[in-house]
């Protein structure tokens, strides 16, 4: 081997560590994590994750999370697609700073917006349910979805549309069976980040939800106060946390490359 | 049927892509729209495809006002320069798609389809999906799915423009037998002189959004109108300068000049602008009867088995076009022959006064 491969191999150990000390922790005893530095568990134990499949709170506050994840994943797809294609079809009054002001959406910390919205889903009794935090989560993944698929829209030649209309079919009808499929790449893009940013903010799904669509990342909270520091059920947790991201990656991983190549991701 | 533009015009902003242009397309042989990039002819036949709205003006067809109605209730077919099919579908569903949208019923779409597959040779290719096909092929899909519906017009934007020279060459053979015989009224935009020639029919030369003239193709491109018609119907450009009538002389700068009869002779004496096309300039004389004029070279190309060289007279840069290859030497004078015969003398406002004696 060329020394020279040294050098990414040793990189990506060093990203990995983290993630595997995350999974060796996950099948140690507490007494083993606070006990000191071992490399392998000694003592291998699934108790932490027989203890978040069976207790209702913890598996509650997955599924709690997909719910609004995938609601935030549809409801910005939905908005998305015909706002992108506004943008990358038609020149009108301001389309450019519209279009950059989303973005500048896109860059305001959520904990800005937490207060403001804590106040008025309250007022308008959407606190504590999955739709709030997909709602809340809007607020930054529209601007991102509409990002990514303007940038595949316009890599499609408006005269396909011209093509399809000619052709007879109606503007629905050509968006739905024609357009829609040709962007298809784009759409896997937008749905991943959607889905990995709605995923991965703790803030704002903290503070919108209490008991009923209580996330992952909340309960995950509860461990450091019931019987002292659960470190291996912490770490399980964790590692749950990150599969469904590790799942999606892979299905778009092809998509996510064409959308590299397109410039826009 | 028949396509007419009646006083159409189309404005975008403070912009006039088209001016007010009035013209009669009928069905059955070519229509040529002919003209630079940019000139107006895609807008020309996003009007008449309903694709965009004339500022003012209206359009009819068959003496019917279709101005307001929207493409998808025109009937009509378009092919545009770059191969546009439908990605996600395979090359039958691509040609069936305008049947299927008009509900045109299952049983008769696979027949009609296999007969334009059939017509456009992509039978073994039916399953393909059009990313999986050559350049040619996936023009040959759009042409499919351009005849498989028996529309009232169709309309080819540059068809060729975007395939190799073979390919180009293959296709243009066939173009007019498949579209011939369909009723239908054609209109095909090009930005090449020759191909107009190659394609007959009638040819309506476009510059700058005016229709600068219409009529059959030979007939335009032996007697042009103007100048101007003179100018965008020939590649390389006509040759133009400007000379003097004296009687049966013509002078031209430079001390060169020939002698006219007859009719050329009759017209008055004074200031005109002589055009010649590049081929009837030529490095040796093989015209009839030819005219020495000297000009020193500035710029050569040799194109296939044709030789072009730019020289300067004058003032002017003229255009030699010649078959086989003549040793040319830059920066130097060199006699080149012209033939009076096929001249063309424009008046004072660029409009024809007359032509040389032979035809061409």
């Amino acid at each position: 081997m060329r020394p020279r491969a040294l050098i990414p191999i040793l990189y990506i150990l060093f990203l990995l560590l983290p993630i595997y000390w995350l999974v060796a922790m996950s099948f140690k005893t507490t007494n083993e994590i606070l006990g000191g530095f071992s490399l392998f568990p000694q003592e291998w134990t699934f108790a932490s994750y027989r203890t978040i499949f069976t207790d209702p709170t913890w598996y509650w506050g997955y599924i709690n999370s997909i719910i609004y994840v995938s609601l935030n994943t549809v409801i910005s797809l939905l908005a998305a697609l015909p706002a992108a294609y506004a943008f990358s079809r038609f020149r009108f009054l301001g389309d450019k700073h519209l279009f950059f002001w989303l973005l500048t959406n896109r860059m305001a910390p959520a904990a800005v917006f937490a207060l403001p919205f804590f106040q008025l889903y309250s007022a308008v009794g959407l606190f504590d349910t999955h739709l709030a935090v997909a709602l809340a989560h809007c607020l930054f993944n529209i601007p991102l979805a509409v990002w990514i698929l303007e940038g595949f829209m316009s890599g499609v030649p408006k005269e396909l549309d011209e093509t399809a209309y000619v052709d007879g079919y109606s503007f629905p009808r050509f968006f739905i069976r024609i357009f829609v499929p040709t962007i298809k790449a784009g759409i896997g893009v937008a749905a991943f980040f959607c889905f990995m940013f709605s995923w991965v903010e703790l803030l704002l799904a903290k503070t919108l939800t209490a008991v009923e669509a209580k996330p992952i990342a909340a309960v995950m909270t509860r461990t450091a106060s019931s019987a002292g520091y659960e470190l291996g059920l912490l770490a399980a947790a964790g590692v749950l946390t990150i599969i469904p991201g590790a799942i999606v990656i892979w299905f778009v991983r092809n998509y996510i490359a064409k959308g590299f190549a397109l410039g826009r991701v | 049927m028949t396509l007419e533009l009646r006083n159409v015009t189309k404005r975008v902003g403070a912009d006039t892509h088209i001016h007010e242009t009035s013209l009669r397309l009928e069905p059955g042989e070519f229509n040529i729209l002919l003209g630079a990039t940019n000139a107006g002819k895609s807008t020309l036949i996003k009007l008449m495809a309903g694709l965009e709205k004339p500022t003012s003006g209206e359009i009819r067809v068959d003496g019917e006002n279709v101005t307001g109605l929207s493409p998808q209730k025109r009937n009509i077919s378009l092919v545009h320069q770059f191969f546009i099919n439908y990605p996600h579908m395979t090359v039958f569903d691509n040609i069936a798609s305008p049947l299927r949208v008009a509900g045109i019923p299952k049983s008769e779409i696979a027949g009609r389809v296999e007969q334009a597959a059939d017509i456009l040779q992509l039978r073994p290719m039916l399953h393909r999906r059009p990313d999986e096909l050559s350049g040619g092929q996936q023009q040959r899909c759009a042409l499919a799915r351009a005849i498989v519906k028996e529309s009232k017009a169709i309309f080819l934007d540059e068809p060729l423009a975007n395939l190799d020279y073979k390919l180009r060459e293959e296709l243009r053979e066939q173009l007019p037998d498949l579209l011939a015989g369909r009723g239908t009224v054609i209109v095909y935009a090009t930005s090449e002189p020759t191909e107009a020639l190659l394609l007959g029919g009638r040819t309506a030369l476009v510059h700058e959004g005016r229709i600068v003239q219409f009529g059959p193709t030979t007939e335009i491109y032996h007697n042009p109108a103007n100048q101007l018609s003179a100018t965008v119907f020939s590649d390389p450009p006509v040759n133009l300068a400007p000379v003097v009538k004296r009687g049966n002389r013509i002078e031209l700068a430079g001390g060169h000049g020939w002698t006219v009869e007859g009719a050329v002779a009759a017209i008055p004496d004074g200031a005109y602008t002589v055009g010649v096309r590049p081929h009837f300039v030529s490095p040796v004389p093989v015209h009839e009867r030819t005219v020495p004029i000297r000009g020193v070279v500035r710029i050569t190309e040799l194109s296939g088995s044709e030789s072009v060289a730019h020289f300067e007279m004058g003032g002017h840069v003229w255009v030699s076009l010649s078959p086989g290859v003549h040793a040319y030497k830059v920066g130097e004078e060199h006699e080149f022959y012209m033939a009076p015969e096929h001249c063309f003398y424009f008046g004072e406002n660029g409009d024809l006064v007359i032509k040389g004696d032979a035809d061409g």
